[in-house]
């Protein structure tokens, strides 16, 4: 039972980053229709910013992450620029394959310049943790779970309750009407991807601590997270997080219980699974293409 | 799948086979020199290596240009099916000393049926989810290899790996495999010209249109996608054999990525591209050694690579050096202008050849459409009509099988197809047409019109493929396009593409024709010339329902029509008597 508590809380910790990148997969595909594949390389980039200041350069921790937040703020719209925007008014299988390439030109490029070995990235707070009853939390998770909390907040208010937020949501349901409105629809897809790219780099930069830094991370991230989305139903804000949170917790039991070098392909086994018997997600799908 | 298919005489192109082995017998003199040099040439060690490694790789990146090119799906995971048959190859003839023969025919079923699973799981969904799932596999697969080490030896691969007892020596066996190569390339370069491959383009294009027209588009993309799997198997036992040795890192997403960038920059679509594409990139890393020095670097150029062929030049090398050189290859001949086109409806049922009762489609709360009932006599103009949402083109689509009705039964000329897909239901005699034009863009009008007549259950069509296509040009001819059959879709006008449209739904030869909105963005003379056809079609017997807003079309044309308004039936009759209607002409005109 301990042990099932223990677990329970790591699980909930890991999901929280596939949940964050999950957002970020969501809020790109609702405002371009377009599956973006390189979204776990903004994570892994992200991680690689923190370890060149905090760890090489030396600088301090929160102007380490500040500036790596502004990277990836940076490669955000470098991203939109250089592959989605000239592919806009193309079909999404061009689209696609554009952003798995830039995946592997980040992952590669990131390989060549730093070279294969891992790197290690300390944690935000000195003290490790701390125990409660049975169960101990660790620092670097219950501030991963704090964030993600705090994000989600963050991002219920900003679409629902700010002007930019509501031109955001307009963008994603009817880019036509939106720009006949006066929204201007390229700066929003911008908005978008820049910040799709800033919420990948913290999820990065946080689970960072708790993994080693390496070239596969973005990867490994992005398809539990892609598992993530579809559980919770595509294209669904709720459901991403949701979807993030089950598949870390079953990860994690799964590793415990089961079997530790497969813990990579439960994700693979669950995502099938909904495929084949909801594949709707637990929230469903809005697709329907009209006649 | 789809039992009606089953009615369809299967060899259809029978006949035409022998003179398209005379025409094509340059490509086997061709093959077979080839054959020959590899198999006398004497090459070094290292030429022998990349020229093994060049033709195993070209075969898995065919499997790429079937499922990318031909049909429009994406396969992340063309190194895993790869490495299962490389692995079948090797565990069995190195640790359990099974003949090569059997091992690698045993890594292609494996290949095929790993590939018709993930395809069954998957494609019915999004291209996004195809793309990741075969990440996910990819990830899988090296996962296994990696860690069922009592199987596959783990990281330290398999060694020993067999040859068939005919080509033990490297140099027989590079003949071997480049056999394999020619007679792979020859099938993966005619199998866009026949029903399948056809097909598979249809459904690459549009695939709703795919299905209206009759095709199962599900199992036409099942199929792409473990003919490509299958491909991938039989190029990695090849490859096993040529190496004798096979690791997990042979196999990994990299190499899912270097198929894919070879594929992409020969052109997809082509296997000529992907030969073209497969040696370039073997032989320009290996002139740049430099470049594997630095891990990663080279991925990372291939990886910006994709991203520029994909903005630049989408169609890759061959695609680009087709477009060069269009002007200096012949036209294509027109071919002699068809028969007259019959049409000759099915008569199963009896005097009414569709039955609607109590038709509904909510969408949520939205009630589109709200027990209609419907009944459309044989060999009439049958017209429904009704002010903008007052639920026609929703009827229209519930009839064609793209939307699922809420509640009612549609009763097709005595069956019933309330539960059936699009294609079962073209398959049972039901043709259509778009509002927003929907053809294969990338084809020909002919083939366009091919692929209507090729709809199954077609009892028009006689044996052989020269059938085909004249039923289609005749269809062409019928409409007024039949001299500009092998021109492309997009040079023709809005006007003429809804006539080939409707040409393709004639090929077909249905029992009852559903016109959704034929006469919109017409002008005045191509409205005349649609109502001078539509009296044409309807003097073979042809039954159709027409929707149209053109209310001079609709009076003329049709002697019965149907009144919608907000998804309820308000009128029904005869045209003159229904147009009267006062209920009519309040939904039309308001009350004071």
């Amino acid at each position: 039972m301990d042990l099932a508590l223990q677990l329970l809380f790591t699980g909930i910790g890991i999901g929280a980053v596939y949940a964050l990148v999950a957002l970020g997969f969501v809020l790109i595909f609702r405002a371009t229709n377009v599956v973006n594949f390189a979204q776990g390389e903004f994570s892994m980039v992200a991680a690689y910013l923190m370890v060149v200041f905090a760890v090489d350069l030396g600088w301090p921790y929160w102007l380490s992450f500040l500036l790596a937040l502004a990277g990836m703020a940076l490669l955000g719209a470098i991203f939109n620029l250089g592959v989605y925007y000239p592919l806009r008014h193309r079909t999404f299988l061009p689209v696609i394959i554009a952003t798995i390439g830039a995946s592997i030109l980040l992952a590669n490029s990131v390989l060549a310049i730093y070279g294969p070995q891992p790197q290690v990235l300390e944690g935000w707070f000195d003290t490790p943790g701390i125990q409660l009853g049975p169960v101990y939390l660790d620092s670097q998770y219950l501030l991963i779970i704090a964030v993600t909390i705090v994000l989600v907040i963050f991002n219920y208010w900003f679409f629902e309750h700010t002007m930019l937020g509501k031109k955001l949501q307009a963008t994603s349901q009817d880019k036509e009407m939106a720009s006949l409105l006066g929204i201007s629809v390229s700066t929003m897809i911008m908005i978008t991807f820049i910040y799709s790219a800033v919420l990948g780099g913290l999820a990065g930069i946080l689970v960072a601590p708790v993994l080693f830094v390496s070239i596969q991370m973005g990867s490994t991230i992005a398809l539990k997270a892609f598992a993530a989305t579809i559980i919770g139903g595509f294209g669904d804000v709720a459901g991403a997080i949701i979807g993030g949170l089950a598949l870390g917790i079953i990860e994690t039991f799964g590793a415990a219980y089961i079997s530790v070098p497969y813990k990579d392909g439960f994700a693979f086994l669950v995502l099938v699974a909904f495929l084949i018997f909801r594949p709707q997600g637990i929230f469903g799908e809005r697709v329907a293409e009209k006649a | 799948m789809s039992a009606p298919s089953d009615n369809m005489p299967i060899a259809v192109s029978a006949p035409r086979t022998r003179p398209l082995l005379l025409r094509h017998l340059p490509y086997f003199i061709g093959a077979a020199v080839l054959v020959a040099l590899a198999a006398t040439m004497q090459f070094d060690g290292y030429i022998l290596n990349i020229l093994m490694e060049a033709t195993t790789f070209a075969i898995a990146v065919f499997g790429l240009s079937v499922v990318l090119g031909l049909c429009g799906q994406i396969n992340l995971a063309q190194a895993a099916f790869f490495g299962l048959g490389a692995y079948a190859v090797g565990i069995g003839t190195s640790d359990y000393h099974l003949s090569y023969w059997f091992c690698i025919a045993g890594g292609c079923i494996l290949a095929l049926l790993a590939g018709a699973l993930l395809g069954m799981s998957t494609l019915r969904l999004g291209g996004h989810y195809l793309a990741m799932v075969t990440i996910s596999f990819q990830q899988i697969v090296t996962l296994v290899m990696i860690n069922t080490i009592w199987l596959t030896h783990g990281p330290d691969g398999v060694s020993n790996i067999g040859r068939p007892d005919l080509f033990t020596s490297a140099q027989s066996y590079l003949a071997f495999c480049v056999a394999m190569l020619a007679l792979v390339g020859y099938a993966v370069w005619h199998l866009s010209d026949t029903r399948l491959g056809r097909a598979m383009r249809a459904v690459r294009d549009n695939e709703l249109a795919a299905g209206v027209v009759g095709i199962d588009v599900f199992r036409t993309k099942v199929s792409a996608f473990a003919l490509s799997a299958v491909l991938g198997g039989l190029a990695g036992g090849l490859f096993a054999g040529g190496f004798a040795y096979v690791s997990p890192d042979q196999f990994s997403f990299a190499e899912s990525v270097v198929f894919l960038t070879m594929s992409l920059l020969g052109g997809v679509a082509s296997p000529i591209g992907s030969a073209i594409g497969t040696g370039l990139l073997i032989l320009i890393p290996e002139w740049l050694r430099f470049l594997k020095s630095v891990p990663g670097l080279y991925l990372a150029i291939y990886g910006l690579s994709v991203i520029l062929i994909i903005r630049y030049m989408p169609d890759g090398i061959w695609g680009f050096v087709n477009l060069a050189t269009a002007r200096w290859r012949a036209k294509a001949r027109v071919h002699a202008a068809g028969l007259a086109l019959l049409l000759k409806p099915a008569t199963i049922g009896g005097n009414i050849v569709l039955e609607v009762k109590g038709l509904a489609k909510y969408f949520g709360g939205l009630k589109a459409v709200d027990d209609v009932d419907i009944e459309v006599r044989r060999g009439g103009v049958h017209a429904l009509i009704g002010p903008n949402g007052s639920g026609k083109t929703t009827t229209l689509n519930v009839l064609s099988g793209l939307y699922k009705a809420t509640a009612g039964r549609v009763i097709l000329d005595g069956t019933d197809v309330t539960d059936m897909p699009p294609h079962q239901r073209a398959a049972a005699g039901l043709g259509r047409t778009f509002q927003n034009i929907r053809l294969f863009r990338s084809m020909t009008a002919l083939e366009n019109v091919v692929i209507g007549a090729e709809r199954p259950g077609n009892t028009l069509l006689g044996n052989g493929g020269d059938a085909l296509t004249e039923r289609a040009m005749s269809a062409l001819t019928f409409v007024g396009l039949g001299v500009r059959a092998n021109e492309l879709i997009s040079s023709f006008s809005y006007g003429h593409q809804r006539l080939i449209e409707i040409a393709r739904a004639l090929a077909a030869n249905p029992t009852l024709l559903l016109l959704d909105e034929p006469a919109a963005g017409l002008n005045s003379s191509e409205k005349m010339e649609l109502h001078e056809l539509l009296k044409r079609i309807a003097a073979q017997g042809l039954t159709i329902l027409i929707i149209d807003h053109d209310m001079t079309l609709v009076s003329e044309a049709a002697q019965h029509i149907t009144v919608l308004n907000f998804g309820r039936r308000i009128a029904d009759g005869e045209s003159m008597a229904v147009l009267r209607h006062p209920d009519v002409v309040s939904a039309y005109l308001g009350t004071d």
